[in-house]
């Protein structure tokens, strides 16, 4: 265990933790929409910059990526953090100004208005969606294509991804509920925040003893081959299965 | 045009074998087939994918991130125009919208007969020549507006 | 070819390669630079080959194609040694003139001379060249010397002596201090010391001992092209740097991260990494050392951001070039997480100097905190342009107008640009400032990789800015907010300030993106780029507020606040803009009578400007 110290606060903190971790495990807010404890921090957002002094020197870091330090200070609200957090907010808005979650993500950091001409899109490149795909599913079926201001979520060549297995953790993880998931009778529809994607739709299994649809065949096709199990395993849900 | 399926996949599988399918070696690997195809028809990607073990999503991320690489057909000659600091502060623009004029097409586009594919390029690092255009890897230093039709004229 | 297997036959084979060649033999080096190949270099060098072969003089006369002399602007170049008799713009027609005056009766060819434009005077021998005379190349001076096809040609120059002494005379932690001793600085940008770097990656862990040598030769500057000169024209003086330097932090295996719009470049490394393979300068038990270290050669993509160390080993591990944050450095976890000393060319091609003739030596160019040479592009509005390799401490003055000769058509200068897309614009108010990578930071600017874009009245320096924003904004890699979107909307707001619809408060938003855009983008690309808006705007702020609330573009660059007029008293009506004209908006009046240019079919393409010979046509 290390100490160090956040607004104020001593903390103390398992080495190895980054700083917003051991904020949030203290209580203490920072904003940030593309880290989830559940895959790798990746550092695009930029709303959990904080400023820390280390050696004498002040700077801006990112709080999902900096890993703690004994003796290291930290200021989550300087006018500097507050500043730029508003800004990026800005551009954040200007981007996907009908989100919801940007709205209100916006309005709780004091910006309710933005100065950049207004775009329409869906989706706020947080790469959640991609690296749940990859890190948590393991099937990496959407990727982020091109580069820059260019830059989506998509699959290869913006058709239905042979690798997606519909389980829909794209959507479970987008904090911005970009991503559409919807089961209506047999068949699952998830909805890229693409225009150029077409709804992806998979049939869904029916229970055998209940008959409720409850999971897509792929996906139970996926698990089966992965744990080895036999397909006949899945015909009953988990509801039935006790 | 659409090279044959089966000396397609050979040509993938050579290429990947020259560099022991190494997976580091991605980027090399699609500039290698490029070169072949002058582009890279969609079943490359799908094989490379494949010979390298790497999702299709991963090989169609680089291969859609990297300015050289190109997912469409592009025409029989390549126009590059530099668009480098040294030649833009001698009128690259210029040049560049001389030549859009002249092929009727943007940068990025390729003209109807597949005969050229106009492309700009950040700095070909011959910059003390500037304003460059390199056509099929031949240099054109000091480029002027109005020599833009009898560059064009070598080609056609 | 045999292995060497001990510095006494590295040494043997050296004699054995001078004794060959005599000194005092006439050897006509022709550059073969990509600047002399656009130039028709290669008809040039086989035409002297058949000048010399028809005349039998096979045996008393060599023709070499060497590397980049660095004159670009003179090109194709041609240098007679040992008595290095100058020879500019040579065409095939006058080699055998050249031959027959020259070689054969010590004769010069006047009209093949270099003329200095300021005092008229020809000049004979190279060295005498305003253009090298301030220069000093100690990185650069073997390229007009060797053919970088041939290692032979390397050796001959002492080629290896510097990783023989090495290997055999120093410990790796003697190689890191002298290193350290000489102040070496990294020369693609950001300018770390060398030596720090190295220990730093040396005493690194790596669970299973691999840690990795990059050189960086994806010089993706825009208007650089002083790394590709040398990877180009001496490519075995960057291996021999990478070699020492993968010893002295115990690596086995390095990269060359090389341009794929340099295909020189990738063949001339290739090549000399199988001759020195051959030789047995590289693989496995090195000059018998028992140090093994291999090279392979990797093609970047076309992308800028893989300048950026981060970036470039996502690449070379076959993955997009995105970035990631470096809290933990690349010496500690870098090419797949193992220990990484990344350096650009012409910083690898330093190390050899420096192993062999010492720290003492090395410092005592240079300035206080910035040692040794650095070579510039000189590039943009000025006579001289090429490659110059000058000592630190130089004055922006002194390479601008001693050794590039001044602005080009005698106007006047308004600002130099330098650390490309990440760098700034530096006036007129500060031209003696030395160059040195602080003084340039201190300006507002960086040192960079050594792009130095000279400006005149006729560059406006709001498109400069917008330039280089757009420039950036193609090539940010997209992955964080601040730079992707702030770019974006940077490029907006100068966007309309350049095509009139500037409004007040566009510079103080300006200022407040740059401020995110330093403080939290994710790497150094996001983080640099406002450079190029803050300079502008602290030493041009005049020229933005004549766009935004004049609505008037200064330098006549910006095409919605300009015309084109034709000034009538001028205009003889000679009717060559007519026919350049592609919209068709001059018409001729007949002749002797001026031509009638006609606004609203104008696209102010520029074409009727230049053509005309005459200056009848202004721009407002």
């Amino acid at each position: 265990m290390l100490t160090l110290t956040i607004d104020g606060r001593d903390v103390q903190a398992e080495e190895g933790k980054v700083i917003l971790e051991v904020a949030r495990d203290n209580g203490i807010y920072i904003p940030a929409l593309c880290y989830h404890e559940e895959v790798a921090p990746y550092g695009a957002c930029r709303l959990c910059m904080v400023e820390i002094t280390r050696r004498g020197r002040r700077r801006l870091v990112a709080s999902c990526l900096y890993p703690v330090e004994e003796g290291l200070v930290v200021e989550t609200n300087t006018e500097r953090v507050v500043n730029d957090r508003r800004t990026i907010m800005e551009l954040l808005l200007a981007r996907c100004p009908d989100l919801a979650a940007v709205q209100d993500l916006a309005s709780k950091l004091g910006v309710d208005k933005t100065p950049f001409r207004l775009e329409d899109k869906k989706c706020i490149l947080c790469g959640l969606c991609v690296r749940a795909c990859e890190e948590v599913v393991g099937v990496s079926a959407i990727s982020l294509v091109n580069r820059g201001t260019n830059r989506q979520v998509a699959s290869p060549f913006y058709e239905a991804p042979d690798a997606c297995i519909g389980c829909g953790s794209c959507a479970y993880i987008c904090p911005v509920d970009a991503i559409g998931l919807e089961d209506i009778g047999d068949t699952r529809t998830i909805t890229m925040p693409n225009p150029r994607m077409q709804k992806i739709e998979f049939k869904l299994k029916k229970c055998s003893k209940c008959g409720k649809y409850w999971a897509p065949e792929k996906q139970l096709d996926y698990i089966a081959k992965k744990a080895g199990l036999a397909p006949e395993e899945f015909d009953i849900c988990p509801d039935c299965r006790d | 045009m659409q090279p044959e399926a089966k000396q397609l996949e050979k040509r993938v599988v050579s290429v990947l074998d020259n560099y022991q399918r190494d997976k580091g070696m991605l980027v090399s690997i699609l500039q290698d087939i490029q070169a072949e195809y002058n582009y890279l028809p969609r079943e490359t990607l799908e094989q490379v994918s494949q010979g390298l073990d790497v999702p299709l999503s991963r090989v169609y991320s680089a291969a859609t991130f990297f300015k050289a690489l190109s997912l469409t057909p592009r025409g029989r000659h390549l126009i590059n125009v530099c668009l480098g600091t040294a030649c833009h502060v001698r009128g690259a623009v210029r040049v560049l919208e001389a030549m859009e004029r002249d092929l009727d097409i943007k940068a990025g586009e390729t003209t109807k007969d597949l005969e050229f594919t106009l492309e700009t390029v950040n700095c070909v690092g011959a910059c003390a020549l500037g304003p460059v255009v390199i056509v099929d890897g031949e240099y054109f230093g000091q480029m002027k507006t109005e020599k833009v039709k009898g560059v064009l004229e070598n080609y056609t | 070819m045999k292995r060497l297997s001990s510095p006494i036959e590295l040494e043997a084979i050296r004699e054995t390669i001078t004794s060959q060649r005599d000194p005092n033999k006439p050897c006509i080096t022709i550059c073969s630079g990509t600047g002399c190949h656009a130039y028709g270099c290669e008809k040039v060098a086989s035409a002297f080959r058949e000048e010399v072969k028809q005349r039998g003089l096979d045996s008393k006369v060599d023709v070499r194609t060497t590397g980049c002399h660095g004159f670009c602007e003179r090109g194709p170049l041609v240098v007679i040694r040992p008595r290095n008799i100058f020879y500019q713009r040579v065409r095939v027609d006058d080699i055998p003139e050249i031959v027959s005056q020259t070689i054969l009766k010590d004769n010069i060819i006047d009209r093949l001379l270099y003329t200095d434009p300021n005092t008229g005077e020809k000049i004979i021998y190279e060295p005498d060249v305003p253009f090298y005379k301030r220069q000093k190349r100690f990185v650069f001076g073997n390229n007009g010397y060797i053919d970088p096809t041939l290692i032979e040609d390397y050796l001959a120059v002492g080629g290896y002596s510097a990783l023989s002494k090495a290997l055999f005379e120093m410990s790796p932690e003697a190689v890191i201090d002298e290193v350290k001793k000489s102040g070496l600085r990294g020369r693609g940008g950001g300018g770390f010391p060398t030596g720090i770097k190295w220990e730093s990656c040396r005493n690194a862990a790596s669970s299973d001992g691999v840690r990795y040598v990059i050189c960086n030769a994806d010089e993706g500057d825009p208007g650089a092209y002083m790394d590709r000169s040398v990877v180009e024209g001496n490519p075995h003086s960057v291996m021999e740097g990478m070699i020492i330097g993968a010893y002295a932090i115990g690596g086995h295996e390095g990269y060359i991260y090389v341009r794929h719009e340099y295909p020189l470049a990738v063949k001339n490394v290739q090549l000399a990494i199988k001759q020195a393979e051959e030789y047995g300068l590289l693989g496995n038990n090195i000059l018998g050392s028992g140090f093994d270290f291999s090279i392979k050669i990797n093609r970047g993509g076309g992308a800028f951001v893989c300048g950026e160390s981060s970036a470039l080993m996502a690449s070379l591990e076959g993955k997009p070039g995105e970035p990631r944050a470096k809290y933990i450095h690349t010496t500690e976890r870098g090419l797949w997480d193992k220990p990484t000393a990344l350096n650009n060319v012409e910083t690898w091609a330093n190390v050899p100097l420096i192993i062999n003739q010492g720290a003492d030596w090395f410092t005592q160019t240079g300035t206080e905190n910035s040692k040794g040479t650095k070579i510039f592009s000189l590039v943009g509005k000025v006579n001289n342009t090429g490659l110059v390799e000058v000592p630190m401490g130089i004055t922006l003055r002194e390479i601008i107008y001693d050794i590039g000769g001044g602005i080009l058509d005698g106007k006047k200068f308004k600002g130099v640009q330098t650390g490309g897309p990440s760098g700034g614009v530096i006036p007129e108010s500060l031209l003696d400032l030395p160059v040195d990578f602080d003084e340039l930071t201190e300006a507002g600017s960086m040192m960079g990789s050594g792009g130095m874009i000279v400006m005149d009245e006729g560059n406006c320096m709001v498109d400069i800015a917008k330039y280089f924003i757009g420039f950036l904004e193609g090539e940010s890699c997209g992955k964080c907010v601040p730079c992707r979107e702030g770019l974006k909307r940077m490029r907006e707001i100068l966007t309309d300030i350049t095509e009139g619809r500037g409004k007040d408060g566009d510079i103080e938003l300006l200022e407040r993106l740059s401020t995110v855009l330093i403080d939290s983008s994710l790497c150094a690309l996001g983080a640099t780029a406002p450079n190029p808006v803050l300079t502008t705007i602290r030493y041009f702020r005049d020229e933005y507020e004549a766009h935004i609330k004049e609505k008037r573009c200064p330098a006549g660059i910006c095409k919605e606040l300009i015309t084109y007029q034709i000034i009538e008293e001028k205009c003889p009506g000679c009717g060559l803009c007519v026919k350049a004209c592609p919209s068709g908006a001059i018409t001729a009046r007949g002749k002797k009578e001026p031509v009638v240019l006609d606004q609203e079919k104008c696209i102010k393409c520029g074409a009727c400007y230049d053509v005309c010979k005459l200056g009848a046509i202004k721009v407002e």
